[in-house]
Order: C-alpha cells, then sequence, then structure tokens
C-alpha cells in the first residue's frame, strides 16, 4: 500500500501546481511532528489557549432515561465551542514553523472558520476565510466572529453554495498563493497528508478519553458514536481506539431527509451510507454522484454535516468492517437536540445532535453496549437561529 | 490525426501551433461543431474540448460557468463522444477533463471511447503523473497521448517525471493561478521554458488571450500556445460567435507563423 492510501481510498488527485506544496507540507510534518520544541509549543496552546483537556461528563439523566451510561466528551467546552481548535493549532503552528505569512480554510458552519481565524489573531497570520453563501446566510454570528478576530469572508456564490464549493474556491486560491499561503484544511479530507495530519492532532480527543473513562469505569466503552460530515471528530476519537477491536464505532451520517437522491442533488449527506467510489477535491473516497460521475449537492439540516464527502480513512474502515456507518435524519436530529438541552442543561451544535439521536434511537437495541462514549463536538450557540426558524414553522419537520 | 503528425506537418511549414479551448455543450452540442469549424477555419491546429466536470478546481470563473452551462444544456460523458464522432474537425482533438468522470466511466473504457470517437488526447488538470499509471496504460493501450501540467513551481526531479510519462505535447503553465486571462506572461514563461528539455512539443497557456502575448511566448521558445478564456468568454457573449471566434483564432495563428 503506498503511504498515502488507505485501502484504496486517499491518494493527491490535485493540480501539479499544488504537488510541491503537498510533498513541503508533508515533509515539515515529518520533521516536526516528533520535535520537542514544536509539541512543547502545541501542548501550551491546547491546554492554556484550547482549554484542554475537555472533560468526559456522565450524562446521568440521559442515561436513566435510554437504559445506558453515556458519557460524552466535551468538545463543545474547547474555546470557540468545538473541537475545531484541535487541528487549526495544530496546522497553524505547523505553518509558522514552515515560515508561511498567509492562512486560509474553507468553512461550512463557520465553526472551523471561526478555529482559523482564531489562530490567525493569536499567531499573527493574514488569514482569509472561504464560505458557501448559503451557509453565510444560516450561521452570519460566526461570520461576524471571524470578521471581530480579523478574518476577511469570502461568500462563494457558485455550486450549492455550502462547504463543497467553498473547498473549490479555497483551493482555486492556493492555486494562486501556493508559495507563501497555507491551506488550513478543517476535516479528515483532501489530498495527502491532510487526513492523516488532522486525524493526528484530532486523536487528542480519543487519547484523553481512553484515560478518561478508565479512571472513571476501569475499562474500555463499548462503543463511541460521533457524527461524521468529513469526519474529523469521528476520527479524532475512533482512531485511539481502531486497535482495540472490542469497542464498537459508530460514525454518524447526515440522513437528511432520507437516503435518496434526484438528478442533481442528494437529499442527505451520507456519503459512508449511500455514496460511490469516487474522486473529489483531492481524494479517492465515497462521494455523492450521478451515474457520471458528477458530484451530486448534499442537504442536511447541519451546515457542518452538509458535505458531499467523507476522509478517506473512514471509508477504508466502513470497507473493512472496522467502523459500523449509520445515520439519522433531519428531524431526528432535532429531536437529540431538544433532549439533551432538557435532560442535560447541555445545548448541542446540530452535528453533534445526529450522534445523540443515533444513541436515543438504538440504546434499547442492545447494539450500542452498557457503556457508550459520545464525541459532543461542538456546541449549540451558532445553531439557534436555524432551529428557532425551524421551531416558528406550525409543522417542525424540515423535509416537507 | 495524431498529435505528433500535426507537429511535424507545422515544423516542415516552419510554424508554431495555435490549440484552441472550448467546453463542449456550451452553449449547447450544435453550437459546439459549429464553434469547433470556426476555430479550424481561423486557424486553430489542434482543438481541446472540455468535457465538463461539477466541480472544476484547477479552473476560474470563465471556464466554470462554462461549465456549469453545458451541464445545465445536458452535456454529459455519453453524449460528449457521440458529438466528438458527429465531428469532422480535421485537426487533432484534445479531451480536457477532470479524474472523476474518466474513474467513474472505467480508465479502459475512457480511452477506448476516446479512440473511437476521434480525440487523440487527454488533459486531466486534477491527475498527477505520481496517480496516472493506471490511466496511462488504458491510454497507451488505445493509442491516446496523455498530456500533463508543468508550472512555474514544478521542480526539477518532478518535471523529469512528467516528461518520461506525457506524450502529444507537455503542456507549460505560464504562471501560477487557474485559467483565465491575464497579462503578466512572458517573464514567466522564459524562465520556464528554460528548465524543460524534452523531444515533446512544448505548449505553453494560462493568461494568454491576444496575438502580442501569442508572439512573445513564442519568441520564448514555445511550440504552440494554447488560448482557452478568450475563446470561451467569446462564447459566453453569445454575441456573433462564429464570426468572432474564427477572427480572433486567426489573429492569434498569425503569431505563430
Amino acid at each position: 500500500m503506498k503511504r498515502s492510501m488507505y485501502g484504496r481510498y486517499g491518494g493527491q488527485f490535485v493540480p501539479e501546481v499544488l504537488m510541491p506544496a503537498l510533498n513541503e507540507l508533508e515533509e515539515a510534518y515529518e520533521r516536526y511532528r516528533d520535535d520537542p520544541r514544536f509539541l512543547e509549543e502545541l501542548a501550551y496552546y491546547m491546554k492554556e489557549f484550547a482549554g484542554r483537556e475537555t472533560p468526559l461528563y456522565f450524562a446521568r439523566n440521559l442515561s436513566k432515561k435510554y437504559g445506558t451510561k453515556i458519557y460524552l466528551k466535551r468538545e463543545d467546552l474547547v474555546h470557540g465551542g468545538a473541537h475545531k481548535l484541535n487541528n487549526t493549532i495544530g496546522q497553524a503552528l505547523l505553518a509558522k514553523y514552515m515560515g508561511k505569512k498567509r492562512l486560509i480554510a474553507e468553512t461550512g458552519a463557520g465553526q472551523h472558520g471561526t478555529a482559523t481565524a482564531m489562530v490567525g489573531a493569536n499567531m499573527g497570520f493574514d488569514t482569509e476565510v472561504y464560505m458557501g453563501a448559503k451557509d453565510v446566510q444560516r450561521q452570519h454570528m460566526n461570520v461576524y466572529r471571524m470578521q471581530l478576530m480579523g478574518t476577511v469572508v469570502h461568500s462563494v456564490q457558485s455550486g450549492s453554495k455550502t462547504l463543497k464549493d467553498a473547498i473549490n474556491e479555497a483551493l482555486r486560491d492556493w492555486v494562486t498563493n501556493v508559495e507563501n499561503t497555507h491551506y488550513l484544511i478543517g476535516s479528515v479530507v483532501g489530498p495527502h497528508p491532510y487526513p492523516m495530519i488532522v486525524r493526528d492532532f484530532q486523536s487528542v480527543i480519543g487519547n484523553e478519553v481512553k484515560r478518561q473513562i478508565i479512571e472513571k469505569e476501569g475499562r474500555y466503552p463499548d462503543s463511541i458514536v460521533a457524527c461524521a460530515g468529513g469526519g474529523s471528530n469521528a476520527m479524532g476519537i475512533f482512531h485511539p481506539f481502531i486497535e482495540n477491536r472490542e469497542v464498537k464505532l459508530f460514525p454518524v451520517e447526515a440522513g437528511g431527509c432520507g437516503l435518496k437522491s434526484t438528478k442533481k442533488e442528494a437529499l442527505h449527506s451520507a456519503s459512508l451510507c449511500a455514496g460511490e467510489d469516487g474522486i473529489l477535491q483531492g481524494a479517492h473516497t465515497r462521494v455523492l454522484q450521478d451515474r457520471y460521475g458528477q458530484i451530486l449537492e448534499s442537504s442536511s439540516v447541519s451546515a457542518g454535516l452538509d458535505y458531499s464527502g467523507v476522509g478517506p480513512e473512514l471509508a477504508h474502515l466502513a470497507d473493512i468492517g472496522r467502523i459500523k456507518p449509520c445515520n439519522v435524519n433531519d428531524e431526528e436530529a432535532l429531536e437529540a437536540f431538544y433532549e439533551l438541552s432538557r435532560t442535560e442543561g447541555i445545548i448541542p451544535a446540530l452535528e453533534s445532535s445526529h450522534a445523540i439521536a443515533y444513541v436515543m434511537k438504538m440504546a434499547q437495541s442492545g447494539e450500542l453496549g452498557d457503556l457508550v462514549v459520545v464525541s459532543l463536538s461542538g456546541r449549540g450557540d451558532k445553531d439557534l437561529e436555524t432551529v428557532f426558524s425551524l421551531k416558528k414553522k406550525e409543522n417542525r419537520r424540515v423535509c416537507l | 490525426m495524431k498529435i505528433l503528425e500535426k507537429f511535424e506537418q507545422l515544423e516542415k511549414n516552419k510554424e508554431k501551433a495555435l490549440i484552441a479551448y472550448v467546453c463542449a455543450g456550451d452553449p449547447d452540442a450544435d453550437t459546439t461543431k459549429e464553434i469547433v469549424s470556426s476555430l479550424v477555419r481561423g486557424g486553430a491546429d489542434i482543438v481541446e474540448l472540455g468535457l465538463p466536470f461539477s466541480d472544476p478546481v484547477a479552473d476560474g470563473p470563465t471556464i466554470q460557468a462554462a461549465s456549469q452551462r453545458a451541464l445545465d444544456a445536458g452535456m454529459n460523458p455519453d453524449r460528449y463522444f457521440e458529438l466528438i464522432a458527429s465531428m469532422d474537425a480535421g485537426v487533432p482533438l484534445v479531451c480536457m477533463t477532470y479524474y472523476n468522470l474518466i474513474y467513474k466511466r472505467g480508465l479502459d473504457k475512457f480511452a477506448s471511447d476516446c479512440a473511437g470517437s476521434g480525440i487523440s488526447g487527454i488533459i486531466v488538470p486534477d491527475l498527477p503523473a505520481e496517480e496516472a499509471d493506471d490511466l496511462h496504460a488504458a491510454c497507451r493501450k488505445h493509442g491516446i497521448d496523455l498530456i500533463f501540467l508543468i508550472t512555474p513551481v514544478t521542480n526539477g526531479d518532478r518535471i523529469e517525471k512528467i516528461l518520461d510519462r506525457t506524450s502529444g505535447f507537455v503542456y507549460i503553465v505560464s504562471r501560477l493561478g487557474v485559467t483565465g486571462t491575464r497579462v503578466d506572461v512572458a517573464q514567466s514563461t522564459r524562465e520556464i521554458l528554460s528548465r524543460v528539455h524534452t523531444e515533446v512539443p512544448k505548449a505553453v497557456g494560462f493568461g494568454i488571450s491576444d496575438r502580442e502575448q501569442a508572439a512573445e511566448i513564442i519568441a520564448a521558445g514555445a511550440d504552440a500556445v494554447i488560448v482557452g478564456s478568450a475563446f470561451v468568454n467569446i462564447v459566453a457573449s453569445a454575441d456573433n460567435v462564429s464570426e468572432r471566434v474564427e477572427s480572433l483564432a486567426r489573429e492569434l495563428k498569425s503569431a505563430c507563423k
């Protein structure tokens, strides 16, 4: 197997102009990943700026109601309100060591853009973020947060005006400015070495869970549940447990309005559950596409999961049966959003609500076992307007 | 006609090549046929016909918009090969597209369909040399040239690797960035041409839109100029397209003689 591949997935399917930059990034990562000075600085930022480690919270009320022990890994408490900062700290530090002056990023829900804006401001980069016009509209408070921190936000008008198109525009910027710019990709997607780098920086989540669950329960969980759009929080919490085969791993995708597709659009974002082999934005992975290979627009109530592809390592782990891809629909995710808010006093991001929803749905089935850890990948403040506008409709169903 | 035959013919006449790009199916298949005829009448020696993809990351807004118009008009790989087969362009035709469309159709079938319909070469801007072994084998089997790109940031080792795999011509990107018309191409072209040593014809593209720029590129040592966005802009204007395309081709070709 090539180093850049996960089974048959992964690779580097990018314009030639980016190949030297990818090689430079890979060499820099190999050089600094074990460098004591780099690791010391990374640890400092993780603790003092991001606020790690995050708690592994026993959700007492939820556990009682659903008859199984449920722990929440509180990535919503990371500075900025989501797990995204773990990766942006790591990559921005790497970019600093590489001598880059400028950061660019794509963002869906705005959390990755916000996290990039934070490290950009803190570490002194010029920072620009690409965001689909549809997402700019539904997440405008995050846009304002980015702007407050000095980041220029570009509203992308092409295609479906969501994350996929924001990535396209960021890639175009990188093609043009590759010599002084680091493209800070926000998930375990894109060409090698990004899926590996992002996974490694996000693995802090799973590594902490490993220690914490032993402290609290004296054993590993029966299952771990995490939402998966691109899949960075899922890979982050799963990766340290891959060799522990007794721990079942469930990536929960956005089932949107059900796993159907029209000619131009998928009514969901479930690339692992319903996608096919393809090449998208630099990687061979599972992709929502039509019979000719044109990429279908995805759909989800959650902007952060609204993506037509998925990380190549997740695609491989699904192929070999190590993870069990599943999905919940928009309505189930919204129910979970309310449920966690009411039972535990924690408002989850709509992304994380998908993971909660799967636990609510499956807790009685025995599928998840007696001890479940859920990645609470982000907090729901950013989604309040979305939920509020849906609630205003008499019928709360999203897919009418 | 094979690409190399065309270059040999041009060399005998002491001419350089004009390679013109338009997107197949923009605004519709019938008009594409007319446009190709106009390009050839104007002097285009090779025509690149884009097979539109939904997410063309190596292209700028002009060609992205053309791709979208073509997709909206119903262009797809089946219709593309039908269109090519129905043409009698009289010059080599090159397919420019993105890798997912090729992968989805199957590499062997795609190369076979190219050969069967009259395509002489393929350019895949999101397929670097390292990932291209399988497509390279399929193209060789069916006698299709696989054309790779070299950019201003491609270093010596990579240039060698790319030249080992490329046939027909090598596509030299004159500057960093996506496709689109700009003015500052001559200096960067001279620099990059000085680093590329090969018997394969060197075609320079990105940012060329008028006779003066084309002449500078030829004077810098290129065997061909590639012009895309300038033609696509004319198609997009939907105003007297055939005549204007022919006229621009004639102007650009005059710099290649």
